[in-house]
């Protein structure tokens, strides 16, 4: 077996993370008193994902995996979006 | 190889050698081997569990009209039984008993990559089917909704369903860690010179059962979870009269359960894939198709699901797209099935038990397997849906198809697992109990469900009566193939069992019988030129 190779994150940017995500739960939990009416779920989904997104990125490594990772992460979007698309075409012409 | 073989002084894994003695010494053990025998165990209990609810469903249809109990508890009995036997018996199943007994051994692994997370999967395993069977005992009275949890129903009923729902829960939260173990497993530790392309097919068969595993589970318990929420804290989501979506739920059960299917049928297939090289005396007809062909089950199985809701009051649009993808999902299926038949041609086979049990195997999986197409067709299962039909349909495919290749996998393993062997004509005796039963059992079910006898119905119209008295009768043969066997397995101890009783080719059958705590003492690796079923 190859030797890792290890990637340690330096504290600084883990605490730019921290920040960055604190961010957008202040924003979250603003933009819920703005009316958006059908743009409401949109929006907060958006938020979610550009947060997970981090998450993903620097918490859990995958900008410094190997590229079978991404490829893996990718997939995985893929269906789960193909799903929620599959669902909802359903209410789309029912 | 050579044949002067070194005989290892390390004890084998049965022989406790940590820091406990007896039981506790198996409870708290991280070996993949005995994890797995623990599950076998477990599942073997539940199991047995499953079929008395079955024999019990059966004496009370052995006659239209009330035998021995109620409408209620008839309604009770078919949900337990039904989530014993699919959360706790064929969705673990293969993939928790011999994932965890062969895989590693199978690929040339000292253990699984996780070894505590696996004994931690096992416990969520014990507690999840301990919450689910509790539900029978505490609140107001056990769960009526059937194993589908089906809203608006399970929002409403009185009973108590949150505890059988947070039951399969935890259930799910083992299934996924087990998936995630066996596909870094697969990953990370493999054999010198084994490439993906040259595993053995039980293990690729679990690579794609895992993934499901990991992706699919997730679904089911955020639904499971919504349904407590609705229950609790009237959150509107599937009942109509607070605002949700009863299709919706359908959706998010069927987009797992569907998957779900596959998570115990592929498994069952990869140990057929094995059994048959090995008494045909043949490599494997077409490895790569049957590799990718899990692969592919996995991944249109995942967009197939709708084809469980075509009466649901779903779009037009979708119940066709859905029956069109059914189809699709099919081809692979088949393709398996050529290829094992073909790998049989011209070979020398042996008739062994776990043989036999492959053949049975092929020969249920096709019944169920083509009933599910005429399922799949929209304009049949109008007709069918929710009949007696769909009941033999699952059956075929789940018993006949998991249930017999668990039999198999066990009368294949069993040596390897206690260095012991069994009565070869007793096994004979279990197969021929346990086949006729079986289709005695079921194909009337295809009858009187063609006929009109709806499913999940605890009274009937006389001209079904006929059919279910055959059920019954096939219900009690099959039980006495279940008891031949359990008596062969388990009631006394057989001759040695040498390292290959069978002549297989994967790393296994390479290694003493019962394999050492490590299991291999000297790094087995392929060759260039070598491959995973080196026959002829
Ligand atoms: C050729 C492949 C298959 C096809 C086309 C197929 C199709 C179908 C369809 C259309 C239904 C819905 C019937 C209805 O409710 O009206 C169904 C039900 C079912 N199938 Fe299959 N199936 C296939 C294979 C499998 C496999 C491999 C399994 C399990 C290992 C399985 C397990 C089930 C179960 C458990 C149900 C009943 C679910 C319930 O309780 O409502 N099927 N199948
Ligand atoms: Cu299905």
């Amino acid at each position: 077996m190859h030797p890792e190779t290890v990637h340690i994150t330096p504290y600084r940017s883990h605490a730019w993370v921290l920040i960055t995500l604190l961010t957008f739960t202040v924003i979250t939990v603003t933009v819920t008193w703005i009316d958006l009416s059908a743009l409401t779920v949109f929006i907060a989904l958006l938020i979610a994902s550009v947060k997970s997104f981090i998450v993903l990125t620097y918490f859990m490594h995958l900008k410094y995996e190997s590229t079978l990772f991404r490829v893996f992460v990718f997939i995985v979007l893929f269906i789960y979006v193909l799903v929620i698309l599959f669902t909802l075409a359903d209410y789309a012409y029912r | 190889m050579t044949e002067e073989k070194t005989h290892h002084p390390e004890p084998s894994y049965l022989v406790d050698t940590g820091k406990y003695k007896g039981l506790m010494a198996w409870l708290t053990s991280t070996d993949h081997k005995r994890i797995g025998l623990m599950y076998m165990y477990a599942i073997m209990v539940f199991f047995s569990v499953g079929v008395i609810l079955g024999v019990l469903m059966r004496m009370e249809l052995y006659w239209p009209g009330q035998q021995i109990y109620g409408p209620q508890a008839y309604n009770g009995i078919f949900t337990i039984h039904g989530i014993i036997m699919i959360f706790t018996v064929v969705i673990p199943g293969l993939a928790a008993v011999f994932g965890n007994f062969s895989l590693p051994l199978m690929i040339g692994a000292k253990d699984v990559a996780f070894p505590r997370l696996n004994l931690f999967s096992f416990y969520l395993y014990v507690l999840g089917a301990a919450i689910a069977l509790a539900s029978q005992f505490m609140g107001n009275g056990p769960p009526d909704t059937g194993w589908t949890f089906y809203a608006p129903y399970s929002i409403q009923t009185q009973t108590n369903v949150v505890a059988a729902v947070f039951g399969a829960f935890v259930l799910g939260f083992s299934s996924i860690l087990t998936g995630l173990n066996f596909i870094v497993t697969m990953h990370r530790m493999r054999a010198p010179g084994m490439t993906f392309f040259k595993m053995p097919l039980f293990p690729w068969s679990l690579y794609a059962t895992a993934w499901i595993q990991v992706l699919a589970t997730p679904i089911v318990g955020i639904t499971l979870l919504m349904i407590i929420a609705e229950r609790w804290l009237r959150i509107g989501f599937f009942d109509p009269s607070l605002g949700g979506d009863p299709i919706l739920y359908q959706h998010l059960f069927w987009i797992y359960s569907h998957p779900a299917v596959y998570i115990m049928i592929l498994p069952a297939m990869g140990v057929i894939t094995e059994i048959i090289p090995t008494f045909a005396l043949r490599r494997i007809f077409g490895y790569k198709a049957i590799a990718i062909s899990s692969l592919a089950i996995a991944s249109v199985g995942y967009f197939v699901w709708a084809h469980h809701m075509y009466t649901s009051g779903m779009s037009t649009t979708a119940r066709w797209v859905f029956s069109l993808l059914t189809f699709l999902v099919a081809v692979p299926s088949a393709i398996k099935v050529f290829n094992w038949v073909t790998t049989m041609y011209k070979g020398s086979i042996s008739v062994k038990p776990p043989f036999l049990f492959a053949l049975g195997f092929i020969f249920l999986f096709m019944i169920g397997g083509m009933t599910g197409l005429s399922l799949g067709a929209l304009a049949t299962n109008i007709h069918v849906h929710d009949t007696a039909y769909v009941v033999a349909h699952f059956h075929y495919i789940v018993f006949g198809g998991v249930g017999f290749a668990f039999f198999a996998a066990i009368y294949y393993w069993y040596p390897k697992m206690y260095g012991r062997m069994y009565n070869i004509k007793m096994a004979n005796w279990s197969f021929v109990f346990l086949f006729t039963g079986f289709n005695l059992l079921y194909f009337p079910q295809f009858i009187i469900g063609m006929m009109g006898m709806p499913r999940r119905y605890f009274d009937y119209l006389p001209q079904f009566t006929f059919g279910h008295q055959l059920s019954f009768w096939g219900g009690i043969l099959l039980v006495i193939g279940f008891v031949i066997m359990l008596i062969t397995l388990f009631s006394k101890k057989g001759a040695k069992a040498p390292d290959n009783p069978w002549g297989g080719r994967t790393f296994e059958w390479n290694i003493p019988s019962p394999p050492p705590v490590e299991n291999f003492d000297i790094m087995p690796e392929l060759g260039v030129n070598e491959g995973p079923y080196d026959y002829k």
